[in-house]
């Protein structure tokens, strides 16, 4: 396509100016873009290999210049702090010296060794001489070696680490007694902890919860991906699970062959996913702004009475509001009753038995629990425009409406483009909302041969968490589709997170 | 409008020399009034109807299904009666706990997270920031299967759901520091400053000057934290799975709307929705000006 000079641009028509504007965000945004991720990809590898080679280098120097204590350092962890005086900090890394090497004799081996092949020997019928009779024995447990197999990658990665860390303590403390300092003691390092390296102190326990609790179980998951565990191979009670290499993921993502219903299934879900998130989150945003201003207008009296009642269904926990909405809006609900009573309607409205009924439901549902969060959102920062904004724009002759897309909206969409990013991408995994509505509901036949037998209103999360559930649950599916959604928010994050006017420094807030 | 203004509109119009049928502004003006007016209170009634409905059908004595009209004929309590004869005072102990100690627990690790973020610069900080925010993307519902697992080998499911759920929530609360960090980024950091000048340590600026200030924030992240346990649904039913001890009562209440149970447990469901909205609602209402607080200024700049 061919691209304009700016002289040449400014000259086009408003239609034309669009036009090419679409064109160059095809033909030229959208390779830059992947021409970044594959510069940062190649930066990254970079970096890592002169970061690998200086670190292997400093290793070899420190160790010729070094002196006999900080040689034996490379051995005995800890030895040369000891030496020097240092003596606690010698003793932390000789202790988890000691632990490491204990603990990869004792379990860490094991554990690491079976990694490659997940368990060799599953659950046997095996002859017991004192009962005369065979019983199951259960022998390796796919499950625990995954995990603490991963666990223990992680220890060794955290060991290598401690490693370096003793030997560069013991080249800066060759450095400072060659230039005759002191060096610090240990009553020096623990005041330090709540000093200038307090920071160290604060976050070593959320950061071991993350660990633990966060970023293990999403290693664990991501490597499923890449397994056949399901519910008749949980890895111990009936058959051990093995590395199958890609294969889920061309189940769950090719176009040809007999699992072309997977990959049907998971676009028809993805694209409802993004609709729902759309809607969801546009909806609230803009009937949560127009409220905030109709509260806000001068001349509306009882402000505070019209925030409350709004306010008042925040506090009311979701799954009360939210199952009894649902109920209300059933086949044989509080509303078909009472319209059928009135004698407005003759047959029930099928609110959550047609698919498309069923999806603006939740939609507008959507709308009743999201407008009050949003209008204190939006209240809080319309106080915030300067008011002789309006005033000179109203002596210029400006209408309403000309006041709110001048002003309001724009500044509006200013302050809030991250959280309108972060909202979207919650939405798309709001499984609150669709699963006590609808779950999911109704069913969708043409994808009822695939696994969790997925509805119309199913997003990809809810879609996930029918996988994983029964006796059949396909936790391999389910961990391809947790990438997938993965993969889908953080493209649609990155993109327009580069594209948001409001990326400021964060510094500028203090 | 009244008849008033109508007569009030035109005098005006004469007297400037308008059409007759001309609105002035101060018409204009009523007129967009009453429409806001209508609105809000529509909006009013359409947003308290559900639990006006709750509250009137909790107290349904003729019947115990879904039935076409809210104003029960016959009043009584004997819902409430019914569902304190079920498990439901112990999901309500349950839950209860749960909140109170992952009220605690999480505001002390957000607080540390979100202080540290905010307030110090050191060599991982953008790193560590970054990686969060990839984490992040992950949906939770993933790492249920694994947590449920391992909280099943440490004996922590089932009977013993509520430890086990307590640590889960605390543990994995330190990725919730957006608000909260967001707010301490607006206490200035002269005063840190003027400390240290002055000798204190980190600790004790933390201590003494910004705790003191960040009085909302602890209080938002404590009713928040409170707060989440009474509606969290998916993992509680995957860890307390089949057993009723160790249900919340998200869990425990959300079979009675099953298709074999709602013709005999809904006005039951209602009763127990009563109960358990109007202690967290009283809280909330008091403490809502924190809340509206948090809401306004971390989650927009988060």
């Amino acid at each position: 396509m061919k691209q304009y000079s700016d002289l040449e641009y400014l000259r086009l028509s408003k239609g034309r100016k669009f036009l090419y504007g679409l064109g160059r965000f095809f033909t030229a945004g959208i390779p830059r873009f992947f021409k970044g991720i594959g510069l940062a990809v190649g930066r990254f590898f970079k970096r890592l290999g002169v970061g690998i080679g200086t670190e292997l280098s400093d290793l070899f120097l420190t160790f010729k210049n070094g002196d006999w204590k900080t040689r034996s350092s490379y051995l005995i962890m800890g030895f040369g702090s000891i030496c020097r005086g240092q003596v606690l900090r010698g003793l932390l890394f000789l202790l988890f010296e000691a632990v490491f090497i204990v603990y990869m004799l004792t379990a860490g081996g094991y554990w690491l060794s079976m990694l490659p092949s997940l368990g060799k020997q599953g659950p046997m019928e095996v002859y017991n001489e004192v009962l005369d009779a065979y019983t199951t024995q259960y022998f390796d447990n796919s499950f625990k070696i995954l995990l603490y197999g991963v666990l223990t990658v992680f220890f060794i990665i955290a060991f290598l680490y401690t490693w370096r860390l003793n030997i560069r303590q013991n080249r800066i403390a060759e450095d400072i007694l060659r230039s005759g300092k002191r060096l610090k003691s240990g009553k020096d390092d623990l005041r330090s902890l709540v000093d200038d390296q307090f920071h160290k102190t604060l976050l070593a326990l959320p950061l071991l919860g993350i660990l633990v609790f966060t970023v293990l179980p999403i290693v664990f998951m991501i490597l499923v991906a890449f397994t056949n565990y399901d519910g008749t191979h949980d890895g111990y009670n009936n058959n051990l699970f093995t590395w199958v290499g890609l294969q889920n993921f061309n189940t769950m993502l090719s176009w040809s062959g007999g699992n072309k219903v997977y990959a049907a299934t998971f676009g028809e879900i993805l694209v409802w996913t993004l609709i729902w998130a759309f809607f969801a989150t546009f909806t609230n945003y803009f009937l949560g702004m127009f409220v905030a201003m109709m509260i806000n207008k001068k001349g509306i009296r009882i402000k505070k009475v019209w925030r409350t009642i709004l306010v008042m269904t925040i506090a009311i926990p979701q799954f009360i509001s939210l199952l009894y909405v649902s109920k209300m809006f059933a086949k044989n609900g509080l509303i078909n009753l009472f319209l059928m009573n009135m004698g407005w309607i003759q047959q029930a409205l099928p609110f959550w038995e047609d698919p498309t009924w069923a999806r603006v439901t939740v939609i507008i549902i959507n709308i009743w629990i999201g407008i009050p969060y949003l209008m204190l959102i939006a209240t809080g920062i319309l106080m915030n425009i300067p008011q002789d904004l309006y005033e000179s724009s109203r002596i210029d002759g400006a209408n309403a409406w000309q006041q709110y897309t001048k002003i309001t909206l724009p500044y509006m969409l200013f302050i809030t483009g991250p959280y309108l990013l972060t909202s979207f991408t919650s939405n798309m995994n709001n499984f609150n909302v669709i699963y006590l509505l609808t779950s999911g509901g109704p069913t969708n036949s043409a994808a009822s041969s695939v696994a969790g037998t997925a509805g119309y209103t199913d997003l990809l999360i809810t879609w996930l968490f029918k996988i994983t559930t029964g006796a059949e649950a396909q936790y391999y599916l389910a961990s391809v589709v947790g990438i997938m959604v993965f993969v889908v928010v953080a493209l649609i994050s990155v993109i327009v997170y580069n594209a948001l006017p409001s990326i400021k420094n964060e510094e500028d807030f203090q | 409008m009244s008849r008033h203004d109508k007569v009030d509109v035109r005098f005006e119009n004469r007297y400037l020399n308008r059409h007759p049928n001309h609105i002035g502004m101060r018409a204009k003006n009523t007129i967009s009034n009453t429409i806001i007016y209508v609105v809000l209170i529509l909006m009013s009634v359409i947003w308290l109807i559900p639990f006006i409905c709750i509250l009137l059908q909790s107290f349904r004595v003729e019947s115990t299904w879904q039935v076409g009209y809210v104003v029960p004929q016959q009043w009584g309590f004997d819902n409430y009666v019914a569902l304190f004869q079920t498990d439901f005072k112990r999901w309500y102990l349950n839950t209860f706990i749960m909140a109170l100690v992952t009220a605690l627990f999480q505001t002390v690790i957000v607080l540390c997270m979100s202080y540290t973020l905010s307030r110090f610069r050191f060599k991982m900080r953008a790193a560590l920031m970054r990686f969060m925010l990839i984490l992040g993307m992950f949906p939770g519902m993933l790492t249920m299967i694994i947590l449920y697992r391992v909280l099943k080998d440490l004996g922590l499911t089932q009977s013993n759901a509520v430890p086990g759920l307590i640590l889960v929530y605390v543990a994995s609360s330190g990725m919730g520091y957006y608000v909260s960090k967001g707010f301490f980024d607006t206490i200035p950091k002269s005063l840190d400053e003027a400390a240290l000048v002055d000798g204190a340590t980190r600790a004790q600026i933390l201590w003494k000057i910004i705790l003191p200030l960040a009085k909302p924030i602890v209080i938002y992240t404590i009713l928040t934290a409170f707060m989440a346990p009474w509606g969290d649904f998916v993992f509680a039913r995957y860890v307390s799975f089949g057993t009723s001890e160790g249900m919340n009562v998200a869990v425990g209440m959300f079979n009675w709307l099953n298709k074999d149970q709602i013709g005999s447990c809904y006005t039951m469901f209602c009763a127990g929705g009563v109960v358990v909205a109007i202690p967290v609602t009283i809280l909330f209402m008091c403490l809502q000006k924190y809340y509206v607080e948090g809401v306004t200024g971390g989650a927009v700049k988060g």
